[in-house]
């Protein structure tokens, strides 16, 4: 199925009550040909484990790292990620698009 | 996003009501906007929109830029009769994201041979309904053709306020079938309803075809708005 969100938060709220420190990232815009519609989330723990996705596999990476920041501050990030940004470009958006993802902490 | 606001968000997604998330990313400000809120909410006119379109988008009011995320359940078909049609509606409905169920009480035509994995059940509607939780997200079709079969499963579906119901019939079958339910008790605006003869007209003739023509009205249904809707039945 394509356009269904599997239960990713619902794991995030069992991480979140097993003690865990959780961040939530959503695609909120997205131009161009970017993979995952606005509304697609990764949820992410302190163990750096994560289910979900924000595009498909090629910016996972990096927004896991700053997950893992969010979590730490408690401040809520907005990423952005596209073919204009040489560090998106590194991480690999080479789908062509560019995808902005709200990152914030859960709890 | 607070742990209030997920399990909230959680709770409602399973019960399979609607919830829109509001969010200002300028700042993480949030709050969670229930279904039955939808409609005397500040932003209601946005909301019925995102909803409609079951898309997540930014909006700007009063200078805030807003990101709406819409968490719509999953559509569900349930089709009422195993038939040739349905073998050709199940793989479709699927391939658009609805989560199938066939019934069918004869056991001839819902085999697992004709229908390979799609959740068969192979009783009468009485039986077979109640557990399928049917609801306002769900289109329901009954193209047995046998009244038996078709007529109570319409009454479950109008009781259950299912956003498309269609069958399978012409206008001549469908007067005889709208009598038998008025003769039932169905009140009148739920037979008006009915979508009969089923599906768009676009000339179908196939069993693929019709399911083409079945799938998309209930597009439509599903997405139009509502004066657009009218101009289209």
């Amino acid at each position: 199925m394509l356009n269904r969100e599997e239960d990713i938060l619902k794991a995030a709220e069992d991480w979140q009550k097993a003690g865990h420190g959780v961040a939530l990232a959503t695609v909120v815009e997205t131009w161009g040909s970017a993979p995952r519609p606005a509304g697609s989330s990764l949820v992410i723990n302190d163990d750096g484990t994560f289910l979900g996705s924000v595009s498909g596999g090629c910016v996972e990476g990096a927004v896991v790292t700053e997950a893992l920041d969010v979590i730490a501050s408690g401040q809520p990030k907005m990423l952005e990620f596209g073919v204009a940004d040489e560090t998106a470009w590194n991480v690999g958006l080479s789908c062509g698009g560019t995808i902005r993802v709200f990152v914030e902490k859960v709890g | 996003m607070k742990l209030e606001t997920l399990k909230e968000l959680n709770t409602e997604r399973a019960a399979r009501r609607p919830v829109i998330i509001v969010t200002d990313t300028s700042n993480g400000e949030q709050r969670l906007v229930k279904a039955r809120d939808f409609s005397t909410d500040p932003l209601r006119a946005e909301l019925a929109k995102q909803l409609r379109m079951g898309k997540s988008g930014n909006v700007e009011v009063g200078g805030k830029k807003l990101f709406l995320n819409v968490y719509a359940p999953t559509a569900k078909l349930v089709i009422i009769g195993a038939v040739h049609i349905s073998q050709a509606l199940a793989p479709l409905a699927r391939a658009l994201d609805y989560d199938v169920t066939v019934v069918d009480p004869r056991t001839a035509f819902a085999s697992p041979e004709r229908f390979p994995d799609v959740p068969l059940i192979a009783e009468w509607p009485d039986v077979a309904l109640p557990p399928l939780n049917i609801d306002h997200y769900t289109a329901f079709v009954a193209v047995t053709h046998d009244p038996k079969i078709d007529d109570p499963a319409l009454l479950h579906a109008f009781e259950r306020d299912c956003f498309y119901i269609g069958a399978l019939g012409s206008r001549k079958t469908h007067a005889k079938r709208a009598e038998r339910l008025r003769a039932q008790g169905a009140k009148e605006s739920d037979i008006a309803r009915i979508h009969a003869p089923i599906g768009l007209a676009i000339g179908a003739v196939s069993p693929s075809e019709i399911a083409v023509s079945i799938m998309a009205e209930i597009t439509a249904q599903l997405r139009l708005p509502p004066k657009e809707k009218e101009e289209a039945a």
